[in-house]
Order: C-alpha cells, then sequence, then structure tokens
C-alpha cells in the first residue's frame, strides 16, 4: 500500500515536470511577451531593462534555467499583469476552484452513479432511454452554450438565483455570518448545476455500464438462488461492485472537469483559477499561466493517486495485495 | 410409496434469441423423496444447469419456462406462485450451490456477511446474532478457525474452502432440497472427494434431499442412490444407481460409461463419444443421439423413442427396449463416419 503511493506521487512528480516543461515551451516559443504591449510613452531603454530582469531577453534554454532556479528557491514568480507575487495571487483564486470542483464532482457522483442505477435496474424501459436521452442532450451541448443558456434563463425568465461572482456585491458587506454563507452557496448554484450537467452524463453512462457488467456476474444468480430481492441485489451486491470502476473514472474525469471549469467561471464571473488564467494568458503574464497549469496538473495527479488509493480500500483484492 | 418432496412434470424452458428458439430443456419430468439423493449426469450443454437452475426459476430473459410445465415443492405449485413468494423459497426451503465458488461468492462482502445474510433476507434476525450463526455453520462444514476464517475475503481462501462456504451458505436455514451444480469440477481429485463426503454426511444429518449435477459419472457413483441421465433437453435414462452400473440400457449411458476413468486400468485410451451434443436450436429428428449411435437404425431417425420401461423404476428412451436384437449388430456411428472423412 505505502509502496504503490510512493510509486504513485513520484509518477506525479514527472508528469507535473513535464507538463510544466512543455507548457513553458509552449508559452516561450509563442511570439511576443508581457511587454509587447506597453504603454507607447515608456521609453524602449525601460522596456529592455524590465525584459532583462524578467530573463525575457535571454534564449528560451537560459529562460528555462532561470525559471527553474526561482522555482527551487520556493518562488514562483511575480504577476507582470496583476503586479502581485503570484502565490498571494493562488491564495485567493485557488481555493475557489477547489470549492467549485468539489461540490461539482460530489454531485455529479450523487447524480450520474445514482441515473446509472436506475438505468440499468430498468434496462430498456422507460426510465432507462429517458434518463439516457437526456443526459445524451446535455453532454453534447457545448459547454459555454450550457452556461449561456442557463444564465439566460436565471437571469431574464426566471431570475431567481445569482448569476454572477460568489457574493451579493451591494448588500453582501452588511450581510452577518450566515447570511453571507447562504448568499454564498446561493451564488454557486449555477456555476456547479453547468458543470454537473456536462460531467454527470459520461458517469451515468459509465456506472450503468458497470452494473450491467456485474449484473451478468454468477454471484448475481448465487445472491437470487439465497432469496435477495432484485432490489437488494442491485443497491448492495452489484453496486458494491460496479462503483469500482467508477472511482478510477472520478480521478480520469477531473481534467475535463477542471476544463469545463475555466469555461464555466468565465460565464459566471466566479473568481477562480479560470478565470484568471484567460486574463494571464491574454496578457502574457507567464508566471501567472506558469502557475496555474502547474497548480491544475497537481490538483489531477493528486485526484488520481486519491482514486487510486480509493480503489485500493474498497477492493479487498486489491488491498491485500 | 411416500409422497414425494419434488415432482416435476414435463419441463421445458426454452431460450427465444434472435437466433431461433434453443429447446434448452425438452419435456423432463422426475421426482424426488424426502431425505433422497439423486444424480444428473451428461455431457456438457445437455440441459442440466438449465433444469436445476428452472427449478428456483432462476431462469433469466430470454428464457422462460413454457406454459404446461409443472414443478411442485412440498405440495406447492412453485409456478403459480409470485416473484416474493417464490423469493421466500430460495434460500430458505430449496438452497443452490454451483461449480466455480470463486465466482460464485461476492469478492466485495466477506464470507461471514454472505453467509448471515441468508437468515437475514428471511428472518427479523439482529446482524450480531445472524454473525454468530454464520461463524457456527463454517465449524460445521468443516472450516478451521470459523470465527476468523469469517472474517475472510473469498479470494484468501482455497477453492476447497470457497466450496466449504458456499455449502455453508445453502445450509443456513436448513434446506428440505439442495441442487449441487457441479459442485466439485472445479476441484482437484482429493478435495472432490472431501466435499462430496461432507454433503453425503451433512444430507445424513439434516434429513435434507440432494439433486447432485454432475457430468462425471464416477461422482453419481460414489454418492447417489438415483440416476438420472440428461442428452439433449431429455431424460434419456432414469434407474437405481446399482441397476444402472450393472445394466445400463441407452447406448448414451453406455458411452459415459466407456467414457469414465477406471481405477486400476493404467492410462489406457479413454474412449469418447464420437461427435458432440447437437444443438438445442435444431434438435434431430427422432432419436437426437442417432448420429452418435452405435445401434441406430432407420427406425431411430424416424421416430421419437419415448421413455420404455425396462424394470422395475428403470425407464430408457431407447427404440432397443422393443428390438433388443439391433445390439448384436452394432456399426460405426455417423458422426464418427463424417469425422473421419473431414
Ligand atoms: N441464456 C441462454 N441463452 C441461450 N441459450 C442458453 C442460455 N443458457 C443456456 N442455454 C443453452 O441451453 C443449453 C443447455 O445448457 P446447460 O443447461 O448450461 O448445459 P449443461 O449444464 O448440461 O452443461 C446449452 O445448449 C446452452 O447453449
Ligand atoms: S433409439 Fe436408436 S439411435 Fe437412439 S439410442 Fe436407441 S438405438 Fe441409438
Ligand atoms: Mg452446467
Amino acid at each position: 500500500m505505502r509502496r504503490l503511493l510512493a510509486r504513485r506521487l513520484l509518477q506525479g512528480l514527472a508528469v507535473v515536470w513535464l507538463v510544466g516543461t512543455l507548457t513553458f515551451t509552449l508559452l516561450h516559443l509563442a511570439p511576443g511577451d508581457a511587454f509587447s504591449y506597453h504603454d507607447r510613452h515608456i521609453p524602449a531603454d525601460v522596456i529592455e531593462r524590465w525584459r532583462h530582469i524578467y530573463c525575457l531577453d535571454r534564449p528560451l534554454v537560459a529562460q528555462y534555467g532561470c525559471y527553474l532556479r526561482s522555482m527551487a528557491s520556493g518562488n514562483l514568480g511575480y504577476s507582470i499583469s496583476q503586479q502581485r507575487p503570484v502565490l498571494d495571487i493562488l491564495i485567493d483564486y485557488v481555493p475557489r476552484t477547489i470549492e467549485l470542483m468539489f461540490f461539482s464532482l460530489l454531485l455529479s457522483f450523487v447524480a450520474g452513479i445514482g441515473l446509472g442505477v436506475l438505468e440499468a435496474r430498468h434496462r430498456g424501459g422507460f426510465p432507462d432511454w429517458g434518463s439516457r436521452a437526456i443526459a445524451l442532450f446535455f453532454y453534447s451541448m457545448p459547454d459555454f452554450w450550457l452556461a449561456l443558456m442557463l444564465v439566460l434563463l436565471f437571469a431574464y425568465w426566471v431570475p431567481i438565483l445569482p448569476i454572477s461572482g460568489m457574493e451579493d456585491v451591494i448588500n453582501g458587506p452588511s450581510f452577518s455570518g450566515w447570511q453571507r454563507l447562504v448568499d454564498h452557496a446561493r451564488h454557486l448554484v449555477l456555476p456547479v448545476i453547468s458543470l454537473v450537467l456536462l460531467t454527470c452524463a459520461a458517469i451515468a453512462r459509465f456506472q450503468r455500464a458497470a452494473m450491467l457488467d456485474v449484473m451478468r456476474m454468477e454471484f448475481v444468480v448465487t445472491a437470487r438462488a439465497k432469496g435477495v430481492s432484485e432490489n437488494v441485489i442491485s443497491r448492495h451486491h452489484v453496486l458494491r461492485n460496479a462503483l469500482l470502476p467508477i472511482i478510477t473514472v472520478a480521478g480520469l474525469t477531473l481534467p475535463s472537469l477542471l476544463g469545463g471549469a475555466v469555461l464555466v467561471e468565465l460565464v459566471f464571473s466566479w473568481p477562480g483559477m479560470g478565470y484568471i488564467t484567460a486574463a494571464a494568458i491574454g496578457n502574457r503574464d507567464y508566471a501567472l499561466v506558469m502557475a496555474s497549469v502547474l497548480v491544475s496538473s497537481v490538483l489531477v495527479v493528486l485526484g488520481n493517486v486519491a482514486a487510486d488509493l480509493l480503489y485500493a480500500l474498497a477492493d479487498p483484492r486489491v488491498r491485500a495485495a | 410409496m411416500t409422497e414425494p418432496l419434488l415432482s416435476v412434470q414435463d419441463l421445458r424452458t426454452y431460450f427465444r434469441t434472435s437466433a431461433g428458439v434453443a429447446r434448452a430443456v425438452d419435456g423432463v419430468s422426475f421426482e424426488i423423496a424426502p431425505n433422497e439423493s439423486v444424480g444428473v449426469v451428461g455431457e456438457s450443454g445437455c440441459g442440466k444447469s438449465v433444469t436445476s437452475l428452472s427449478l428456483l426459476r432462476l431462469i433469466q430473459r430470454p428464457g422462460s419456462i413454457e406454459p404446461g410445465s409443472k414443478i411442485a415443492f412440498e405440495g406447492t405449485d412453485l409456478l403459480a406462485l409470485d416473484d416474493e413468494a417464490m423469493r421466500k423459497i430460495r434460500g430458505n426451503r430449496i438452497a443452490m450451490i454451483f461449480q466455480e465458488p470463486m465466482t460464485a461468492l461476492n469478492p466485495v462482502f466477506t464470507v461471514g456477511a454472505q453467509l448471515a445474510e441468508v437468515p437475514r433476507v428471511h428472518s427479523s434476525i439482529g446482524k450480531r446474532d445472524a454473525w454468530a450463526r454464520a461463524v457456527e455453520m463454517l465449524g460445521t462444514v468443516g472450516i478451521p478457525d470459523p470465527a476468523e476464517r469469517a472474517k475472510s475475503y473469498p479470494h484468501q481462501l482455497s477453492g476447497g474452502m470457497r466450496q466449504r462456504v458456499m455449502i455453508g451458505m445453502a445450509l443456513m436455514l436448513s434446506p428440505s432440497l439442495l441442487i449441487a451444480d457441479e459442485p466439485t469440477t472445479a476441484l482437484d481429485v482429493t478435495i472432490q472427494a472431501q466435499i462430496l463426503e461432507l454433503l453425503a454426511d451433512l444430507r445424513a444429518r439434516t434429513a435434507m434431499s440432494v439433486l447432485l449435477i454432475t457430468h462425471d459419472l464416477g461422482v453419481v457413483a460414489e454418492s447417489t442412490s438415483r440416476v438420472i441421465v440428461m442428452y439433449a433437453g431429455e431424460i434419456v435414462e432414469q434407474a437405481d444407481v446399482r441397476e444402472l452400473f450393472a445394466k445400463p440400457h441407452h447406448p448414451y449411458t453406455e458411452g459415459l460409461m466407456a467414457a469414465m476413468p477406471r481405477a486400476g486400468t493404467k492410462r489406457e485410451r479413454l474412449t469418447v463419444i464420437p461427435g458432440a451434443v447437437p444443438s438445442p436450436y435444431d434438435w434431430p429428428a427422432g432419436c437426437r443421439f442417432h448420429a452418435r449411435c452405435p445401434y441406430a437404425w432407420e427406425r431411430c431417425e424416424r421416430e421419437h423413442p419415448p421413455l420404455y420401461q425396462i424394470g422395475a423404476g428403470h425407464v430408457s428412451r431407447c427404440h432397443l427396449a422393443v428390438e433388443p436384437e439391433r445390439r448384436n449388430t452394432p456399426h460405426v456411428p455417423l458422426a464418427a463416419q463424417i469425422g473421419a472423412r473431414a
């Protein structure tokens, strides 16, 4: 178990390094840098000095060296566009993305697993094809479009939910602690719903397939022969086995959920990583883009390691090994 | 004669698939008396498993038990019960064990939990009491250190131990009928003998009946009192075990006996019945065994033989019963001729 963990973490480190290096190369190969679109009134020699300070006047390999050196000393760099240390920005924004992802992942698994079980239990019947048709509808919808439709719906037709930001900008400051929490939760609803609608179809599909796979297994016949009812068989005997592959899917869903989160954060002005990363890319703010890419890949790697561990805990055959 | 525990009449279980109708079990009738041990033998694909699953109404789509079939158990017409009433019989009055205990046990639950589940689904017994009974039962079926072993997962036990667990699970509520579908096929010979001994021992102690399904006549010889031979979805011969071994009537039974590995005869090449079991989608006309039979004559291809009475409690589905002189002129079966040409 501990060996497995160590190996996974080591692999993860390699992945993060690879992603970081690749992103670094691509970013720096693209024409222009943070000072390409500067104010015309700043003298050229000042710009050159800035370039020198930020290591931007050196060849690519040397820049990479600069970057590694600064990373090794624990310095994530300085955001040129926001005029703040990158670390401070991350501390502000990363928790908000994690919050969004956490609730989305949780809900989309609860909904996806529930739907998958329902579909498998009524295979070929109305709950099966009905729920699959609706899921497919949302799944095939472009993510930004879905988010925009939700905005339209809740901003215009049934204006009951806030569609932007994470707190009420007008009344917010006067709220008590409890009111603030409720207000925050209300702001979470639409971004979370968008992400859940986008991901739970795939999870339901996996869950349905896993359930049907397990239902064919012999121990299901044994359970029937013992007099266990069909409901208990699917909820207990089959589901426990069919959850195992879904744990792995959870890890694999993270990247697409992160990708979706970027768009959803933009549409709903949710001040998270995606929101600032989009701006940072436009500004050629290398340090900030690199940091957010690294944070994302660390999140994905940790998510997968967590999934592996959960799997090992849930499956007695792996636990023993 | 005592009232039979189980009486099956004209059981037909068909699978209606896109490829056609597979008549896997095609008119099977037999009875089992209380505390009797009956064997069912036949090659793979003869319909033994489908028969045993039908008794518990465990046939899933696209299979179904055809109207006109009758299964009476302890005086109840099982095919007339609603699903809930049938569920209450499974694992309780009739229990079943399977060939491969590794796949027949749920890999993610402890064996103790799987045993304890049986009384829990059939009564309002508490978790703790059910667990205690599970541990006790594991001891009864010969598992050492049952209190510890109950906490094991199936993959942590040996094949023989797993089959003991299956047997224990089946006996939790002292059923009056145990159906054992090839319970020793997946085990090696010494373990096989131990499991058969355990089954015989438990049957003697609990007065239950056992329907022992196997493709191995040797298993039947040791542990049953009456034998049903199945071929191509039908019963082709039925007799008392001693009578059957002394005076087999059906050429298929003879073939199975010739194929038995005998103790004492070393490394002798086993005679196998030429050809294979035909497809249930298209049983041959006449006698279903005729292509593989060394005595087959014109009548066999034309006329489907009924179950002829051969002796007391001995029936055989073979026209040799009425034309016994045909036995004197064996020939190479059709299936062997085709095989030789191919
Ligand atoms: N689910 C199914 N669908 C179609 N045919 C089936 C199904 N289950 C069993 N059969 C057919 O029924 C026949 C008898 O099978 P089975 O009872 O398992 O044989 P045995 O146990 O004697 O080896 C086989 O030819 C098999 O193909
Ligand atoms: S009826 Fe004919 S073909 Fe069938 S077993 Fe008897 S002799 Fe052989
Ligand atoms: Mg079988």
